[in-house]
C-alpha cells in the first residue's frame, strides 16, 4: 500500500463524478472524499508503524524524470488537511444549487487530486506538474459558477490565471537549470548539488516569485481580493483553505533547503515582506463591506506572518508555520461557509445589509464567535498554538519583528469582532433568518471540534511533522 | 523511397476514382492506403538506405517524419469528407493534391540532393497555391492563392539562388559532399551566403519573423481546411526540412549564424504572439500562434545535433492540438463568412465535448501539463539551456505567459457567453478526428519517451 493509492482514489472520483450525472454527482463527490481522507488516515497508520509508503518509477528517459511521491511526516500532514477539506468542502456545497453539478464536483475532486499530488511530489518537475495542473479546475470553477458580473469576474480569473502561470514558469527555468548540474530532478539529487551563492541567488528569486503570487505575499497579492470576492464558495474553500498552503509548503520543502545561503542572506527583507503582509492586510480589512473580501485580506494578513514565520529558518519557525497552515485551512473555510450560509438566506455578502441574526439563530451565532475567536488565536484553539509559535520564532530572530507580526492579532481581533458585531448583533433582523440545517450545522461543529481538539492537544500533529522539519532544517544548515 | 512511390501511386489512383465515378469510394479509400502506407513506413524504420545516385535518402529522420506527415495527411483527408460535402464534383481534385502534397513533405524529408530538395519544395509549394485558391468564387480566397503563389514564388527563387551559390563553392548538389567540403578551413565565400539564402527562403515558408507577412492573410483568406493544413502541415514540413538541411550540410558552424537564430526566434515569438493578442479572427489568430510557434521551434537549431527527436515531439504536440483545433473550428464555422471568435459564444453550452477538446488543444498549445505542447517545451528549453542560451529561454518563457492572454480569450468566450444560435448536426468524422487527434496528444503527454527516443 502506498500514497499512490490516494491520488488513484481521488482521480478516479472525479471521473466516476462526471459520469454519475447531475442528480448523484454531489453524492458520489463525498463518497470518494471520504474514501480519499479514510485511505490517508489508513495510509498515517501504516506510516507510523514505520512503513515505507513512498512510491517511486521511472516516467521519462530522456529528460530522466521519475513519478515519485514520497511521504514523510510533512507531506503527510498537509495530506490530510487537503483530504479533510475536500469533503468538507464538498458537503458545503450541498446547500447551494450549481448548474451542471457534475463538471462542478469532478473539477473540486480533480482540484483536490492535483493538491494533493503536488504535496507528494519528490520529483521537481511531477511537481512542477501537479502545481500547474491544480491551477486549471479552479480557473473554471471560478470562471463558470462564480458570483458577479461576468466581464468583471472574467478579468478577475485571468489575471489570476495568467500571475500563477508567470511565477510559477518561472519556477520551471530554476527546475531546468537545476537538471542541468544534477542530471536529475529527485529531490534527494538536488539537496546534493554544490550551487555557487549567485547561482543560488537566481533561483531562489525564481522560486520566490512563483510562491510569493500563490500564498500571496506583498506586493503580488492584488488578485486575491477580488477572485475570492468572484470565485464561489467552494472554489474559494479550495483556493483558501489548502491551494495557498501548497505555495507555502513548497517554500518549505523545495525553496529553502536548495537555496540555503540565499535564504539566509536575504531573511531579513523576507521575512519584512511577510510582515509588510500582515499589517497591510488588517488595516485593509479593518475598511472593507463585503464580508468574502474582508476574509480575504484577513487570509492576507495571516499568510504573511506564516510566510514571516518560515524564513525565520528555525525550526519553531517551520513548526508554527505547518501548524498554522492546518489551523488556518479549517478556520477559513469554517468563515467562508459562514459567509455561504448568511448569503443562502439574505442574498447579499455586504456586511452592512446583514445584522440581528443573533436571535434569530443563536446556534449559528455561537458557532461563527467560535470561529472568529478562533481566528484571532484565543487560547484553547489551534491557531493559538500556531500564531505563538509563529511569533516566539521571530522573536528570537528580532523582538521588533514579533511586536508588528502581534499586530495581526490585535488588529485581527479589531475588524474580527466588529464585523461580527455588525453581521450577527443589533436589533432583530426584519427579514426572516432560517436556522441552520443538519449539514451546514454538522460541517461547523465538525471544523470546530477538530479547532479544540488539536487546540488543547497538539501532540500529535506536532510529532509527526517535527522529524521532517529537522531534516529539513539539517539540510538548510549543511556545512560547504 | 517505397513510401514515396506507394503515396504517388495513391494520388494517381485517386484521379482514376474520379474517371470511374466513384467519387464517394474516395475519402475512405485515401485514408485505407494511407494507413496502409503508414504501415509500410513504420516497418521500415530502421532501415537506413540511399537511392538514385543519393538522390533521396531514407533515414530515421526522414522515416520518423514521414509518419508524422503521414498521419496528419490521413486526419486531413478525413475532414475533407465534411468540408467538401457541397463541392462534390471536384472533390477528387482536392484530395489528389493533398496526397501529392503529401508526397512533396515526404520528398523534403528525405532528399539526399539539393535538386531533389528543391523538387519537393516546389511540389508541396504548387499543390498549396491550388488549395489556397480552391473557393474559386470567393474573393479573398482568390486573394490567399495569389498572394500566396507571389510571396512564394520569390522565396522559391531566392531559395533556388542560394542553391545555385552553393553548388558554385562546393560544385556538386550532393548533401554528402557539400558535408564533406564545409569541413576544410578555407570556405568560399559563397557557402555561407548560399546558406544563408536557403534559409531565408525556408524561414519565409515556416513564417518566421520578418517572413511572416503574407500568413494572417493567407490563412484568412484559405478556405478553412486549407488553414488547418498550412498550419499544421506545412510548417512542420518547413521546419523540419530547414533542420535537416542545415544538419546535413554542417552549415551551422558560424557562431554569428546562431546570433541570428536567436534573434529571429525572439522576434518571431515575440512578434507573433503580440499581433495575436489583438486579433479576433480566429484563423488570423491562429496564424500569429503559429509564427510564435516557429519561433520556438528554431531555437532546434542552437543544438542541431542532438535536437531532432525533441522537434519531431513539438513538431507532433503542436500539430496534432492543431488539427483538433481546426476541426472544431470546421465545425463551428461550417456555413459562416467568417471566423470570428463571436462564432464560439456560448459552445461549452451547446457542445460541451467540442469546447472541452478545443479547450484541451489550446491549452497544450499555451503549454499547460499533462498535455503534449508542456513537454515539448520543456526539452525545448531543456536543450537550449545546455546550449548556453539562458536569455533566450527566458525570452521564451515571457512568451508562453503572453501566448495564455490569446488562447483563454478563445476558452473565455466558449464558456461565459451566450450562444448566439444553435448549431444542428452532430458530423461523425469531425468528432473522430477531433477526439482521436486531441487524445495522441494527451497519450504524448503522458508518454513523452515514445516519441522522444525514436531519433536518440
Amino acid at each position: 500500500m502506498n500514497v499512490s493509492l490516494i491520488l488513484i482514489i481521488l482521480l478516479v472520483g472525479a471521473f466516476a463524478t462526471y459520469l454519475a450525472g447531475d442528480k448523484l454527482a454531489s453524492k458520489v463527490a463525498l463518497f470518494f472524499g471520504l474514501a480519499a481522507l479514510g485511505c490517508s488516515t489508513v495510509l498515517l497508520n501504516h506510516y507510523n508503524l514505520g512503513e515505507n509508503i513512498s512510491f517511486i518509477c521511472q516516467w521519462i528517459a530522456e529528460p530522466n524524470i521519475s513519478f515519485a511521491l514520497k511521504a514523510d511526516g510533512l507531506s503527510l500532514a498537509m495530506l490530510l488537511l487537503t483530504t479533510a477539506l475536500t469533503p468538507i468542502i464538498i458537503i458545503s456545497s450541498f446547500g447551494t444549487d450549481y448548474k451542471n453539478s457534475k463538471s462542478f464536483y469532478a473539477l473540486i475532486l480533480f482540484m483536490s487530486f492535483a493538491m494533493a499530488g503536488t504535496f507528494l511530489a519528490s520529483d521537481g518537475l511531477l511537481y512542477y506538474i501537479f502545481w500547474e495542473l491544480a491551477l486549471i479546475p479552479i480557473y473554471f470553477i471560478a470562471l463558470i459558477w462564480g458570483n458577479g458580473d461576468t466581464e468583471e469576474r472574467k478579468k478577475a480569473v485571468v489575471k489570476f490565471f495568467i500571475y500563477t502561470l508567470a511565477g510559477s514558469l518561472f519556477m520551471l527555468v530554476a527546475f531546468i537549470y537545476m537538471y542541468q548540474q544534477a542530471g536529475s530532478l529527485l529531490i534527494e539529487d538536488l539537496y546534493q548539488l554544490n550551487l555557487t551563492a549567485t547561482e543560488q541567488f537566481w533561483i531562489f528569486l525564481a522560486f520566490f516569485l512563483a510562491y510569493a503570487i500563490k500564498i500571496p505575499l506583498i506586493p503580488f497579492h492584488t488578485w486575491q481580493a477580488t477572485v475570492y470576492q468572484k470565485a464561489p464558495t467552494a472554489g474559494t474553500m479550495l483556493l483558501s483553505g489548502i491551494m495557498l498552503k501548497m505555495g507555502l509548503y513548497s517554500v518549505i520543502r523545495w525553496q529553502l533547503p536548495l537555496t540555503p545561503l540565499a535564504a539566509k542572506q536575504y531573511m531579513y527583507i523576507f521575512i519584512a515582506i511577510g510582515i509588510a503582509g500582515v499589517i497591510y492586510g488588517s488595516i485593509v480589512a479593518l475598511r472593507q463591506k463585503d464580508l468574502k473580501k474582508l476574509l480575504a485580506y484577513s487570509s492576507l494578513a495571516h499568510v504573511g506572518l506564516i510566510a514571516a514565520g518560515t524564513y525565520t529558518l528555525t525550526l519553531d519557525g517551520l513548526r508554527g508555520a505547518v501548524l498554522q497552515m492546518i489551523a488556518h485551512g479549517f478556520v477559513v473555510v469554517g468563515l467562508f461557509f459562514v459567509a455561504e450560509i448568511i448569503f443562502r438566506r439574505y442574498q447579499t455578502r455586504v456586511i452592512a445589509e446583514m445584522g440581528g441574526i443573533r436571535t434569530q439563530s443563536p446556534k449559528l451565532t455561537s458557532m461563527f464567535l467560535i470561529l472568529v475567536m478562533a481566528s484571532v488565536a484565543l487560547p484553547t484553539t489551534f491557531n493559538f498554538i500556531g500564531e505563538f509559535t509563529l511569533l516566539y520564532s521571530l522573536s528570537q530572530i528580532n523582538i521588533w519583528f514579533a511586536v508588528l507580526g502581534g499586530t495581526t492579532i490585535i488588529l485581527g481581533a479589531y475588524y474580527m469582532l466588529k464585523m461580527f458585531q455588525h453581521a450577527m448583533l443589533g436589533e432583530t433582523n426584519s427579514k426572516v433568518f432560517a436556522d441552520v440545517t443538519f449539514t451546514e450545522g454538522l460541517t461547523l461543529v465538525l471544523i470546530i471540534a477538530v479547532l479544540f481538539i488539536f487546540g488543547m492537544y497538539p501532540k500529535p500533529i506536532v510529532e509527526l511533522i517535527t522529524p521532517s522539519l529537522e531534516a529539513i532544517l539539517t539540510q538548510i544548515n549543511r556545512v560547504r | 523511397m517505397n513510401t514515396l512511390i506507394a503515396i504517388i501511386g495513391l494520388g494517381v489512383l485517386c484521379l482514376l476514382f474520379e474517371i470511374f465515378n466513384l467519387r464517394k469510394a474516395i475519402v475512405p479509400m485515401v485514408i485505407i492506403g494511407l494507413l496502409g502506407i503508414l504501415g509500410l513506413t513504420v516497418s521500415e524504420f530502421n532501415s537506413s538506405e540511399s537511392y538514385y545516385n543519393n538522390m533521396i535518402v531514407v533515414s530515421k529522420f526522414s522515416t520518423a517524419f514521414s509518419c508524422l506527415f503521414i498521419i496528419l495527411t490521413i486526419f486531413l483527408v478525413a475532414l475533407g469528407h465534411n468540408f467538401y460535402e457541397n463541392n462534390q464534383s471536384k472533390i477528387s481534385d482536392f484530395i489528389a493534391i493533398k496526397v501529392f502534397l503529401l508526397a512533396g513533405t515526404v520528398a523534403m524529408v528525405s532528399f539526399g540532393n539539393l535538386a531533389m530538395f528543391f523538387l519537393g519544395i516546389e511540389v508541396l509549394s504548387i499543390a498549396l497555391y491550388i488549395l489556397a485558391a480552391s473557393n474559386r468564387m470567393n474573393l479573398k480566397s482568390n486573394e490567399a492563392g495569389m498572394k500566396y503563389f507571389l510571396m512564394g514564388s520569390f522565396a522559391s527563387g531566392i531559395i533556388l539562388f542560394g542553391i545555385c551559390l552553393i553548388y558554385g563553392a562546393m560544385g556538386s548538389f550532393d548533401v554528402t559532399e557539400i558535408s564533406e567540403l564545409s569541413q576544410s578551413a578555407e570556405l568560399p565565400v559563397w557557402f555561407p551566403i548560399g546558406t544563408v539564402l536557403v534559409t531565408i527562403g525556408m524561414l519565409f515558408k515556416v513564417a518566421a519573423v520578418p517572413f511572416h507577412f503574407w500568413a494572417p492573410d493567407v490563412y484568412e483568406g484559405s478556405p478553412t481546411l486549407t488553414t488547418a493544413l498550412m498550419s499544421t502541415l506545412v510548417k512542420t514540413v518547413a521546419m523540419a526540412t530547414l533542420y535537416k538541411l542545415l544538419s546535413v550540410m554542417n552549415a551551422d558552424v558560424s557562431e554569428a549564424f546562431k546570433i541570428v537564430v536567436v534573434v529571429i526566434s525572439m522576434a518571431s515569438m515575440t512578434v507573433g504572439n503580440i499581433m495575436a493578442l489583438r486579433q479576433t479572427n480566429v484563423k488570423r489568430m491562429l496564424a500569429f500562434s503559429g509564427v510564435s510557434h516557429a519561433g520556438f521551434m528554431l531555437m532546434t537549431l542552437l543544438s542541431i545535433t542532438t535536437s531532432a527527436g525533441s522537434l519531431l515531439y513539438y513538431a507532433a504536440a503542436y500539430s496534432l492540438a492543431g488539427i483538433a483545433a481546426f476541426s472544431v473550428i470546421l465545425y463551428v464555422c461550417k456555413n459562416r463568412d467568417n471566423e470570428d471568435v463571436t462564432n464560439f459564444h456560448g459552445l461549452g453550452k451547446t457542445n460541451p465535448l467540442l469546447a472541452a477538446i478545443l479547450t484541451a488543444a489550446l491549452l497544450s498549445m499555451a503549454g499547460i501539463p499533462i498535455f503534449a505542447g508542456f513537454f515539448a517545451k520543456l526539452v525545448l528549453f531543456n536543450q537550449t539551456i545546455q546550449a548556453g542560451y539562458l536569455a533566450l529561454v527566458i525570452v521564451a518563457v515571457v512568451n508562453s505567459i503572453i501566448s495564455v492572454g490569446y488562447y483563454f480569450k478563445l476558452i473565455l468566450a466558449m464558456y461565459t457567453k451566450e450562444a448566439n444560435e444553435e448549431r444542428k448536426g452532430t458530423p461523425f468524422v469531425i468528432y473522430a478526428v477531433a477526439i482521436v487527434s486531441i487524445v495522441l496528444n494527451i497519450v504524448l503527454g503522458l508518454f513523452p519517451s515514445l516519441v522522444l527516443d525514436l531519433l536518440a
